[in-house]
């Protein structure tokens, strides 16, 4: 999912840098100053729930779960993926520097768009129905991420676009599975505390 | 994909691993994330072989000094090459041009195979160069210098309170992992799975936003107002100087290397 740095044109690159930047400051200014506590144990939390490996096929992958992210932090879900990304490059060298901004972009415009769209229905129906909208938000997230990282690889140059086709193609297990899974993580979410989702940002 | 090669990425421990002092860490952190910017910037908008190759050169060089695990380092460059290196051998059969030599029918083009040399070269330099100047800082210290940067108040204490709570979020995640395995469950491709992770992750997320609660009651107790104090001491010495000016000289290199590159390329074309 990660693009690493070198890999992009020079006008991709400098867009992503532009577009987060812009996504960042924005993020930061819907940020309550008390509110700080909540995000960043929210955000860590959810760096840590990145890190779990799920089976799938032969090889196992790492939950990204931006839809979740985006439903529970709203705006709020770019400053901490920029965070969360950081992290991951600088001490575990995933990823890359430069190219962070477009990296960043890729995931956190989903979440938020995904949020958007799904917020009500998961806050306003019954935990059954929430799930479904939960679902759809988790797994449409996913799709939406692949599309971009393949449209930055394909924004790159021709050569890229078979990369960029297999980059889609092997990431729709991947919107099956984050699919289910927050559906169930709404779900649960709904039924033990059923505010969550308005606790933590009311708007 | 084996697990040695895996992405050492299935647990956090940015604070507790030992790492040796070693001549990378007499830098200030504010000198240690300009110079890397600049040699960043540098390395990933060149256009020719000539800089990422003296970049990796570099960034092996300072690995070498900064006392690096060289297992753990290893694991994780060689985890990301293997991470690109389907899209890297793809590149001489898809880009058109002068063919080099034949694979299945397909001719794989002399330009597609600089190209993906000149990949390979910039993200092992940036990456080596990162671990190396920044992943041997404590992430709080990092946290601090990006606040002298002047980067947002906001998002440094953001990333403050991620980074202390990704230890304890991450030891309630592995506890309740332990209790799932005490209840023999074992991750598998199928529903039952995808249903119990995603009951641990919305079970995890209820916990810290309870423990978020009584964080922030207690901070109100002691008096947070939203604003939060950081307290370091940061000296800027004649070394981060030095440290500064071969970043700046690098990126002055670059610059020159590709304006005579395109002259060249001018002189060629008349």
């Amino acid at each position: 999912m990660h693009i690493v740095d070198g890999a992009l044109s020079d006008s991709v690159v400098l867009g992503g840098v532009l577009l987060t930047a812009c996504g960042v400051a924005y993020g930061l200014k819907q940020i309550d100053a008390e509110k700080i506590p909540q995000t960043g144990i929210l955000s860590a939390t959810f760096f840590i729930a990145s890190l779990i490996h799920i089976p799938l096929g032969p090889a196992s992958v790492h939950l990204i779960l931006n839809g979740l992210l985006g439903l529970t932090l709203g705006w709020a879900a770019f400053p901490a993926l920029f965070i969360a990304l950081l992290l991951q490059a600088v001490f575990f060298g995933y990823g890359g520097f430069v190219v962070l901004g477009v990296n960043v972009f890729n995931i956190a415009l989903p979440a938020i768009l995904m949020g958007l769209l799904c917020r009500h229905g998961v806050m306003r129906s019954q935990p059954r129905t929430a799930a479904l909208w939960g679902a759809f938000a988790g797994g449409g997230a996913i799709l939406l991420t692949a599309l971009l990282v393949a449209s930055s690889l394909a924004l790159s140059g021709e050569a890229f676009i078979p990369a960029a086709k297999l980059v889609l193609i092997s990431h729709l297990p991947v919107v099956v599975m984050e699919a289910l899974l927050t559906g169930a993580a709404v779900l649960l979410i709904r039924r033990v505390r059923p505010d969550f989702f308005g606790e933590v940002r009311d708007d | 994909m084996p697990q040695f090669l895996e992405h050492s990425m299935t647990s956090w421990h940015g604070q507790q691993l030992l790492h040796q002092h070693s001549l990378v860490d007499q830098f200030d952190p504010r000198a240690r994330i300009l110079a890397m910017t600049l040699f960043a910037l540098a390395t990933v908008f060149s256009h020719n072989l000539l800089i990422p190759a003296i970049a990796l050169c570099l960034s092996i060089g300072v690995a070498l000094r900064a006392n690096l695990d060289m297992q753990r380092t290893l694991r994780r460059v060689l985890a990301m090459d293997v991470f690109i290196v389907l899209m890297i051998v793809m590149l001489p059969l898809t880009t058109p041009g002068d063919a080099l030599f034949h694979v299945f029918g397909f001719a794989a083009s002399q330009q597609g195979f600089v190209q993906a040399m000149m990949i390979a070269l910039k993200t092992n330099a940036v990456v080596l160069m990162l671990l190396a100047l920044l992943g041997t800082l404590e992430a709080t210290t990092l946290g601090h210098a990006l606040a002298r940067l002047r980067v947002p108040e906001k998002l440094v204490h953001l990333m403050l309170f991620t980074v202390r709570y990704l230890e304890v979020i991450g030891r309630e995640y592995k506890r309740m992992r332990k209790a799932m395995k005490a209840r023999a469950f074992q991750p598998r491709a199928n529903w039952h799975t995808w249903r119990s992770i995603g009951y641990l992750v919305g079970m995890l997320l209820i916990r810290s936003l309870e423990r978020s609660e009584r964080t922030y009651a207690a901070m109100k107790c002691r008096g947070f107002n939203g604003r939060l104090y950081l307290l370091d001491r940061a000296v800027w010495r004649r070394c981060d100087n030095l440290l500064l000016l071969a970043a700046v000289g690098f990126v002055l290199l670059a610059l020159w290397v590709s304006v005579g590159v395109s002259v060249n390329d001018v002189s060629m074309n008349e």
